[in-house]
């Protein structure tokens, strides 16, 4: 079976619950393309995701219901042990999966024992958080941007972004 | 995360995503992709399947180092064990992607939104 048309299910199930518009999916004809321009086991590389990975303990949950749609960035230490960091997303296909190994859609160890074996240069200090704004225009304005800053900042070469 | 991807890109940072919903990522158009048909949650490989993580991890690698062009597709060669049938029900009257509180979740949070916007605050 071929993969799933998201884009085609999503429109027929959310106009079948009374939705009148359907959702615009962001499209563009041009992809842009930078090439690594060091070998990767010299590249510093950070990760970047929209699974609401979360530090236990820590965040403002108050706000939570509120970035989800609004849109927002925000770090984790790198070296943040596995056990302190679990996902508070709901989007996800419970009744086939789980989110309960947080290396399933936000690869940190993964990540580390690349660096380790020398497969990569370095990981980044910091980690990134997106919330998927609602608004395509605030994506690329502002969570884009800021996501690029924290990026230089920290040296970074690559990055690995995995939706959720 | 496509527009991130192509906003890091364009800002001279190589990106490669790891997505199950290949769709929706070409459909936007990013550079490099590793799509993992797997159901949505779990990009990087099954919960605690090590050995496939690092293996789809790979593949982003290799992506990163042997891209060429945009809009480049690589699939990991791995299927969702038990069948097809997740495909069929995601997003069907039997298996509703949101319901109870999480839907609730979902609208307030729609409102929410909704009124920030409305007072011209995002």
């Amino acid at each position: 079976m071929s993969h799933v048309k998201y884009i085609d299910k999503t429109r027929e199930y959310y106009l079948g619950q009374g939705y009148e518009k359907p959702y615009e999916w962001a499209h563009f004809d041009e992809v842009p393309f930078a090439r690594l321009d060091k070998p990767l086991s010299e590249a510093r590389l950070s990760l970047v995701s929209t699974s609401d990975i979360t530090v236990r303990g820590v965040g403002d949950v108050d706000d939570h219901a509120e970035q989800l749609f609004v849109g927002n960035v925000y770090s984790i230490a790198a070296d943040t042990p596995l056990d302190q960091l679990y996902s508070r997303q709901e989007h996800y296909d419970k009744y086939a999966t789980t989110l309960d190994d947080v290396d399933s859609y936000f690869p940190i160890s993964r990540l580390h024992e690349a660096a380790a074996e020398g497969r990569i240069g370095s990981v980044a200090p910091r980690l990134h958080g997106v919330f998927t704004a609602y608004s395509h225009r605030r994506t690329l304005t502002v969570d884009g941007p800021e996501v690029l800053r924290r990026c230089r900042e920290d040296g970074v070469d690559a990055v690995i972004l995995t939706p959720v | 995360m496509s527009l991130v991807a192509r906003y890091l890109e364009e800002n001279g940072i190589p990106t490669v995503l790891i997505a199950n919903a290949r769709d929706i990522v070409e459909y936007c158009g990013v550079p490099r992709l590793v799509f993992v048909d797997y159901p949505l949650g779990n990009p990087c490989g099954r919960p605690f399947e090590v050995k496939e993580q690092r293996q789809i991890f790979a593949l982003a690698l290799d992506q990163l180092e042997n891209a060429t062009a945009p809009r480049s597709t690589v699939q990991a060669p791995l299927q969702w064990p038990g069948g097809d049938a997740w495909k069929r029900l995601i997003f069907s009257a039997e298996q509703p992607f949101l319901e109870g509180e999480v839907y609730d979740d979902w609208i307030n949070a729609k409102k929410r939104y909704k009124e920030l916007k409305d007072a011209g605050k995002v």
